[in-house]
């Protein structure tokens, strides 16, 4: 027995792999300190010029406070609109946007064990779409927010009834169900697209379908921010769950975690999350699919320590690419969709390029 | 065969109750309309090694999932020390019983000191972090498998041997008292084998119960106290390996001709197959 555990000459020269790690909790801190300096700043930035004496004078006024505390200035009631009435809920919505879909996406990988998973996997951003093309172009009589919803839960729940439909939830059978339901709901919003669609309703509808969040106010914000705060935060708690998945479905039952209860909650809780972030922001893609990678190559896979950063991550990353979107071609508006990718794809690469280790 | 040695009593179905520690009755599996374990009967006295054989499909791994539980078996009773394993909460059970499989495909990005402390997923309350007595229980997990000086290595640049040895160790922080493992030596190299199956053993002498699901006839021979033979389903023998393993089971098993000798050292079974 002694012998067989001695230690071969290889492995001296390979403990050189061992890795040391930042703990969470100063990761959390310091992405907690870039994120609230992430809203200030953005704020000040725009057409125009707004110093951040004047953003924390307009924010303490709102509270109630006196704005003149701790050096806030007072400002005029049209500067103070453009703060708190257009720039704040905007900056607050892309934040929790951007904060949800990281974490959702992080989720569906985690619960499919599928890299390429996306918070979009079940088909919701499709049937959002159909939702938000049917407001905006068959006068369907609701808000968009409302329909948009709606056609994300009509597509999740015809996702989990096709793919449970023989027992168990298995990842193979979630995705493929996904791409069912996908591919029909899409197919149904170009078709209504390509029937009724005229000049001017064109750019509104590309500006949803590649998502926007031009017209966020305090609305949405409550939407968004809720639904972080109601199904976000527990999801964030259930990193240990999700790691017990590392080996499979089998390992994890065998840890006594009950593996087709889990995947239906967690599924749909991602669902609820990304439908009210789809709602108000339309389908932004790009954020849920790579900022949970990006994360795990900087910190490693233990989703406990992932899922607190990637919402993090993913609130920093929204707000400044909307802000990019916002300010950038001014006075032309970009979609915030084209720009998470312009901009995201390139840094997931150089990171892809650093990371060796991933196969 | 006489003997007073507990570890090596006659494991079968016949064997005085109270004495067992696992002893699972008339356990059968249906999937897709056809009958995978067919009324099989388990039982294994308290810290001893059992080994399950049988040809691919004969349903070891089935088996083994049926006692864990990752299976619902269609009807029979898995008793532990007198509870009922099957009517055990998941989580009771994942205390009690742990499950030990191959992953040589794993690319997970954990650390092994991180795969360890999967084990502990059982014991932590949900929505609490590890304490200090679970990282000292990974820890002796650890020391038991040999694997200390590899705590902080990604769990994927190991070799075969070690993820395993890990995987054990894994299985080993659940604190388990029945201790099931599938196929654990596939793929190995004969010192790794041989290694893991001490590890075990080790751990069988301190008092754990074993049950491994085993395709190697002669490493079955060597380390189990008892030997479980299934063939579709159904036990054709069970009790020490010396009486079980003959040439005439293992062509009626195996369809291959063997003759069992003695091993010059051990005195076990050793297997000579006839390739001529």
């Amino acid at each position: 027995m002694t012998a067989t555990m001695t230690t071969r000459p290889a492995e001296a020269a390979s403990a050189r792999r061992e890795r040391r790690r930042v703990p969470t909790v100063v990761l959390v801190l310091v992405l907690s300190g870039i994120l609230l300096l992430s809203i200030v700043l953005s704020v000040t930035l725009g057409p125009a010029d707004i110093r951040p004496a004047e953003v924390w004078g307009s924010l303490l006024g709102h509270l109630g406070f006196d704005p003149t505390l701790l050096g806030g200035d007072v400002l005029s009631p049209l500067r103070d609109g453009i703060i708190w009435e257009l720039r704040m809920p905007r900056i607050l919505t892309a934040a929790a946007v951007g904060a949800g879909l990281a974490l959702s996406g992080t989720v569906m990988q985690a619960i499919t064990r599928n890299p390429l998973a996306d918070p979009y996997l079940l088909g919701l951003s499709s049937g959002a779409s159909l939702g938000a093309v049917a407001v905006i172009l068959l006068s369907v009589g609701v808000l968009l927010p409302v329909a948009a919803f709606a056609g994300a839960i009509v597509a999740l729940l015809a996702t989990l009834l096709l793919a449970g439909a023989a027992g168990a939830l298995t990842p193979t059978r979630t995705v493929l169900a996904g791409l069912a339901v996908s591919s029909f709901l899409g197919a149904l919003t170009s078709l209504v697209i390509f029937w009724s669609a005229t000049g001017d309703t064109y750019r509104e509808i590309l500006s949803w379908l590649l998502g926007s969040l031009s017209g966020a106010r305090w609305p949405a914000v409550a939407i968004a921010l809720g639904a972080l705060l109601l199904v976000g935060i527990p999801l964030m708690l259930t990193g240990r769950t999700l790691d017990a998945f590392a080996f499979g479905d089998n390992a994890a039952s065998a840890l006594g975690v009950g593996v087709n209860s889990t995947r239906w909650l967690l599924l749909s809780a991602t669902a609820l999350l990304t439908g009210a972030m789809v709602s108000v922001s339309g389908s932004i893609g790009f954020v849920g699919l790579i900022l949970p990678h990006a994360v795990r190559l900087v910190a490693g896979q233990r989703n406990r320590v992932v899922l607190p950063l990637s919402a993090l991550a993913g609130a920093i990353f929204l707000i400044w690419i909307d802000t990019g979107a916002r300010t950038l071609f001014d006075p032309r508006e970009l979609p915030v969709g084209i720009l998470t990718a312009v901009v995201g794809a390139p840094v997931f690469a150089l990171l892809l390029l650093k990371a060796r280790r991933i196969r | 065969m006489t003997t007073t040695n507990p570890s090596a009593d006659i494991v079968d179905a016949l064997s005085a109750p109270g004495q067992d520690s696992l002893s699972a009755s008339r356990l059968t599996f249906t999937r897709e309309g056809k009958l995978v374990i067919d009324g099989v009967d388990v039982s294994l006295p308290v810290g001893s090694f059992g080994a399950v054989i049988g040809p691919n499909g004969a349903g070891k791994s089935t088996l083994l999932q049926l006692l864990v539980g990752t299976l619902p078996a269609d009807s029979g009773a898995v008793l532990f020390d007198g509870d009922d394993l099957l009517a055990m909460k998941r989580r009771d059970r994942a205390r009690l019983v742990a499950l030990s499989e191959q992953h040589g495909d794993g690319d997970t990005g954990l650390l092994v000191t991180d795969v360890v402390l999967l084990g502990r997923t059982p014991h932590i309350p949900r929505w609490a972090s590890e304490g200090p007595a679970d990282r000292r229980v990974v820890a002796d997990a650890l020391t038991a498998v040999g694997m200390t000086e590899f705590s902080n290595r990604p769990f994927d640049t190991l070799s075969g041997g070690e993820r395993q040895r890990v995987q054990l160790a894994r299985a080993l922080a659940q604190e388990p008292r029945l201790l099931l493992l599938d196929e654990p030596t596939n793929h190995l190299d004969v010192r790794a084998q041989l290694s893991l199956l001490s590890l075990v053993r080790a751990q069988t002498a301190a008092g754990l119960t074993a049950l491994a699901a085993l395709h190697d006839l002669n490493i079955a021979a060597a380390y189990a106290d008892s030997v479980i033979v299934l063939k579709a389903g159904a036990v054709v023998a069970a009790g020490p390996a010396a009486s079980v393993l003959t040439g005439d089971l293992i062509s009626d098993v195996y369809g291959v001709r063997a003759d069992v000798l003695e091993h010059p050292r051990t005195g076990r079974p050793l297997i000579a197959f006839d390739t001529t």
